[in-house]
């Protein structure tokens, strides 16, 4: 042993980790007999520290999970995953076994063990590897399902606004991109790093889970002037004009994060993530006119602006008219209809692109949406106002649907989660 | 048990870590300096694929005696159960790159090599022939043909020289076979038999684990449970889609939920599967 090595011995280890290592003691005969390296540093507890020299970092540890408020990033993989655990315990053992590889996917890490023969696969699949952290996000959430999965024994926890959402009008979902027992959104300025988060997390959960559906996603936020805009989606028109402010704690209180007494005690600090992968039908929307398009979302294109308006932030007034008295924003466009409800969302939308569709030849390209909120009616609110009015639906067809229980941020020396186990 | 399992990963991986902090330079493979004998383990293999080749000479015999005989009822009952012993010991038959496809190829396969129908022979030209066109006329060369490549590839087996990390990557490769070509159906596309060459590619890789089994057991006890579990699994599945003597039902009548469950199962093993290279080291 080095004095390295005993140094961390000294540190003090939790009651946790003391009990998990002394009621594994004959474990940890066996791996160092094989050489595997020292128990000792396995108990190093600043290991599973965010690492703040790391660049284009964001915190792994906090109040709130990162890729929530987190600055919008280029790029999302979007997975969702069943679970093949057969009990809580073990679904509880997936959680902490993820937790230190988050941490360090989110250093922009590698957690290559030292292969000494090169007869075994490295375990780290190594594609990030040379690129820095990428402002790397992970998100953790669990749908509906896993709380319905009785020998997993969660029902008691199951909060009650947390159920598959509801049939909407012009619904198209299909059984392949829909629902999961987990939800991981990997989001980072770099697409192989968030693609190699999300492989390494489901390889090292092998036998425990196995992938449901899955979507990578794009955005791209133009800057003017060093400030930086609101993106567009694949009909070029902006999108997250009135998304609330993740800068004012007021807005994310009111819209985002879970309160206490709000729902299961689990979930304070938590949220509820939505995603819909909806399908955008381009070639029938580069057909419509310019007057069309626009009437369609109820904004001008180029500017953002409100119909009638001159500036994206410009007040919107439905009321207003022309001077032949003739509404200037349609009451069937996309805006009107969403403004006729109070609730609010946190939008983070991502464009996708995957090919084209099979049977027509058409791209199978279009929004990856998804929105947080504390309480998925806020969706479910707008999502019905739209209804059958709203002029979009010609363009567009939801194709896959979820909803997710994100838990609150992980402290240093607890897991992804802990709080669904540990909290009545 | 379960606890322990985690553990041992936690150590791993936190290891690892360590390792980085300090900046380590990461070791990359180095030969090998000491041997592990596995001598034993390789005659057992050894043996194995010596007896299934000599299985797979009888039943080709008799497959192509019925094709010859014009038989063709009895030529396709024989046809998935032959080749069975050919997948089984497939990481053997591999390693003779001229008569596996001989035996084996399929007219995909000719065809991503430029080649055409006129070059193909073996297993998959007769299937052809059994299944498209319901005949068995014109065939009897080609059979000639296959029962020589037989014998041939029983007779060359002899030399193979087995080696541990043959069999280790046979038994992965083995299972990458039927993620890749089994479970897409691509195998057998005429006679739809795929479930056959399937249950043989997993009863192949099964009888590595078993022969390494003890050894794997010394470095890594939950390795070996959980190899045996994942196998289990997998065999699991395969029987709801038995169909007696000895049968499976045709792959067609699989929808797309069955081959995502057989595929995830088999995946599932693959990985632990892959880790077998521990008792190198």
């Amino acid at each position: 042993m080095t004095s390295k090595d005993e140094k961390w011995l000294e540190k003090k280890i939790s009651r946790r980790e003391m009990l998990k290592i002394t009621g594994a003691s004959a474990a940890g005969v066996a791996v160092l007999a094989s050489g595997m390296g020292g128990v000792a540093k396995a108990i190093g507890f600043d290991i599973f520290e965010d690492d703040t020299t790391a660049t284009n970092k964001i915190s792994f540890y906090g109040k709130h999970q990162s890729g929530i408020m987190t600055d919008a990033p280029s790029h999302v993989y979007f997975a969702s995953l069943n679970v093949l655990v057969q009990s809580q315990q073990e679904l509880q053992e997936l959680f902490e076994m993820w937790t230190p590889l988050a941490v360090r996917l989110m250093n922009g890490e590698q957690f290559e063990e030292l292969s000494k023969g090169g007869f075994t696969p490295p375990k780290d699949t190594g594609e990030s590897k040379g690129l820095d952290a990428s402002n790397l996000t992970l998100t953790f959430g669990v749908g509906p399902s896993l709380f319905d999965n009785k020998k997993l024994g969660l029902g008691s926890k199951r909060p009650a606004e947390l159920k598959a959402l509801p049939h909407f009008p012009k619904d198209q979902i299909d059984e392949k991109y829909a629902g999961g027992d987990i939800c991981i959104q990997a989001c980072a300025d770099d697409p192989q790093v968030a693609f190699h988060a999300v492989r390494n997390l489901v390889r090292a959960a092998s036998g425990k889970v196995s992938l449901k559906w899955t979507q990578t996603g794009f955005t791209s936020t133009p800057k003017h002037k060093n400030k930086k805009e609101t993106p567009r989606n694949l009909f070029a028109f902006k999108d997250g004009t009135v998304n609330p402010s993740p800068q004012s704690a007021s807005d994310m209180k009111e819209v985002v994060w879970v309160q206490p007494n709000e729902s299961k005690s689990w979930m304070s600090n938590g949220t509820y993530l939505v995603v819909r992968k909806i399908q955008m039908h381009l070639e029938t929307w580069d057909r419509t006119s310019l007057q069309g398009q626009e009437a369609t979302f109820g904004r001008h294109r180029d500017s953002g602006a409100p119909l009638g308006s001159k500036k994206e932030f410009d007040e919107v007034d439905l009321n207003a008219k022309d001077e032949k008295g003739n509404p200037h924003i349609p009451a069937d466009s996309h805006m009107a209809l969403a403004r006729k409800v109070k609730d609010r969302i946190m939008r983070r939308g991502f464009s996708y692109s995957s090919g084209l569709i099979d049977e027509t030849g058409a791209y199978d390209a279009g929004l990856l949406f998804i929105s947080f909120q504390k309480h998925p009616k806020q969706f479910i609110n707008i999502q019905s106002a739209l209804g059958r009015a709203d002029m979009l639906n010609e363009y567009i067809t939801h194709r896959g649907s979820g909803v997710f229980a994100c838990f609150p941020g992980i402290q240093k020396g607890s897991y992804i989660g802990e709080q669904l186990f540990n909290i009545l | 048990m379960k606890k322990i399992a985690t553990f041992v990963s936690f150590v791993l991986l936190s290891t690892s870590l360590v390792g980085c902090s300090e900046k380590e330079e990461a070791t990359t493979t180095q030969a090998i300096t000491e041997t592990v004998d596995l001598q034993k383990e390789v005659d057992t293999y050894k043996e194995f694929a010596i007896d299934q080749m000599d299985q797979f000479v009888i039943e080709t015999e008799k497959f192509v005696e019925a094709v010859k005989a014009g038989n063709i009822e009895e030529a396709k009952a024989i046809y998935p159960l032959a080749r069975m012993y050919f997948e089984r010991s497939e990481p053997i038959a591999e390693s003779f790159g001229d008569l596996d496809p001989r035996i084996d190829a399929r007219l995909a396969d000719l065809e991503e090599e430029g080649k055409g129908k006129e070059d193909w022979s073996g297993y998959h030209k007769i299937e052809y022939g059994l299944w498209v066109e319901n005949t068995t006329e014109g065939y009897a060369e080609t059979a000639d043909q296959l029962l020589a490549d037989a014998k041939e590839l029983r007779a060359r087996v002899e030399t193979v020289e087995v080696t541990p990390d043959l069999m280790m990557t046979g038994a992965v490769d083995l299972l990458n076979e039927v993620s890749t070509s089994k479970i897409t159906g691509e195998e057998e596309i005429y006679s739809h038999t795929d479930l056959y060459d399937f249950k043989a590619n997993i009863e192949g890789a099964e009888e590595i684990f078993h022969i390494l089994e003890s050894k794997i057991k010394a470095k890594d006890e939950t390795l070996a449970t959980n190899l045996q579990a994942k196998f289990d699994a997998v065999n699991e599945l395969l029987v709801k889609y038995e169909t007696g003597d000895n049968g499976f039902v045709s792959y067609e009548e699989l929808t797309s939920e069955d081959t995502k469950l057989l595929s995830d199962a088999v995946n599932q093993l693959g990985e632990p599967l892959s880790q077998m290279g521990i008792i190198m080291e």
